[in-house]
C-alpha cells in the first residue's frame, strides 16, 4: 500500500540561472518543516541545485523552457523530489551519469552533477527521452528527531 | 554587494568570492577573474572561498577551470577557505590531493 504524503509542493519556474537559487531555497524551506539535520538540509540543497542547473544549462539551449519541481514529504521522514524538464533529453543516461562526464566543451563544467546527486541522496532515478525531456527523481530519508 | 573582490601581495593575486557559488555566480566571476589574471600576470592565483555559503558542482567547475588555466600559463594555484562541504565535493571529484588547499587566506590582505 502506498502512503500518501503529509505535505507536498509543486513549483514551476522558467529555466533561468537566477532560478537555481530560488528552486533550492524553496525546497529547503519546504523540508525545514520536517526538522532535518544541518547535513541533510545541505545535501538536499546541493542535490536540487544540481538537477535544476542541468535543466537550465543543458536542456533548452538558448530557447525558453520550464522546470517542474514536485517535492513530497511522507510521515516516516521520506522526502522525494522530482525535477522535470521538456528539453532536449539525454541519449545515454548511464554514460551521462559517469563521474566527470560532461558534454560541455568550454572546460567550465565539472561533470560531477549526477555524482553529487547520487552521493547526497538515498536514491536517484533518471529517465530521459531525446527530444522529450528529462526527469530526475531523488529521495532522502530524514532521520526523525527524538 | 560585489561577490568578487581582488587583492595583490608579493606578485600573487587573491580573488575572494562570497555568497552562493552556483552556476549563476560562477558564470559572473569566471570572466572577471580571467581578465584580472591576464592584466596582472601574477605568479600565483589564490581563490579564497571562505565567504562562500553554498557550493555545488558549478563552483567545482570554476575551481577546476582556474586550476587548469593557471597550470597552462605557468602560475601556481591555491584554494583557501574551503569548508567541509566544499572539501567533500573536491574529494568526490578526486581533487582534494591535487589542488593545494589552506584554511585561511594567507596570501590576502
Ligand atoms: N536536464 C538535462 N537535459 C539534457 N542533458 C542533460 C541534462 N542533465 C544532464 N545532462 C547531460 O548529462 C551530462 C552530465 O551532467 P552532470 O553530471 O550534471 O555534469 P555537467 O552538468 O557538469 O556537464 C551533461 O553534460 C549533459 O550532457
Ligand atoms: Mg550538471
Amino acid at each position: 500500500m502506498k502512503k500518501r504524503p503529509v505535505n507536498e509542493m509543486k513549483l514551476t519556474l522558467p529555466a533561468l540561472p537566477e532560478n537555481e537559487a530560488v528552486a533550492r531555497g524553496c525546497v529547503s524551506q519546504f523540508v525545514s518543516r520536517a526538522d532535518p539535520t544541518v547535513t541533510e538540509l545541505a545535501d538536499i540543497r546541493c542535490a536540487v541545485s544540481e538537477a535544476v542547473t542541468n535543466s537550465v544549462v543543458h536542456a533548452y539551449g538558448n530557447t525558453p523552457g520550464l522546470i517542474y519541481i514536485n517535492a513530497r514529504l511522507y510521515e516516516d521522514g521520506r522526502l522525494t523530489v522530482q525535477i522535470t524538464d521538456r528539453g532536449c533529453g539525454i541519449p545515454d543516461v548511464a554514460l551521462a551519469m559517469t563521474p566527470l562526464y560532461t558534454t560541455d566543451s568550454g572546460g567550465e563544467r565539472s561533470g560531477m552533477g549526477f555524482a553529487i546527486m547520487q552521493s547526497f541522496t538515498d536514491g536517484l532515478k533518471v529517465s530521459s527521452r531525446v527530444g522529450g525531456g528529462t526527469r530526475v527523481f531523488m529521495e532522502k530519508y530524514l532521520k526523525r528527531q527524538p | 554587494m560585489d561577490m568578487l573582490t581582488f587583492s595583490e601581495k608579493n606578485g600573487e593575486l587573491t580573488a575572494k568570492i562570497s555568497g552562493e557559488l552556483d552556476h549563476f555566480l560562477a558564470s559572473d566571476v569566471r570572466g572577471r577573474i580571467d581578465d584580472m589574471m591576464a592584466r596582472k600576470m601574477p605568479s600565483a592565483l589564490i581563490l579564497d572561498i571562505s565567504g562562500v555559503t553554498f557550493m555545488d558542482s558549478s563552483g567545482l567547475g570554476l575551481i577546476m577551470g582556474r586550476y587548469t588555466a593557471c597550470k597552462s600559463r605557468g602560475a601556481s594555484f591555491r584554494l583557501h577557505g574551503a569548508d567541509s562541504r566544499a572539501m567533500k565535493i573536491l574529494e568526490l571529484a578526486g581533487l582534494s590531493g591535487v589542488i593545494q588547499t589552506g584554511s585561511t587566506a594567507k596570501g590576502g590582505v
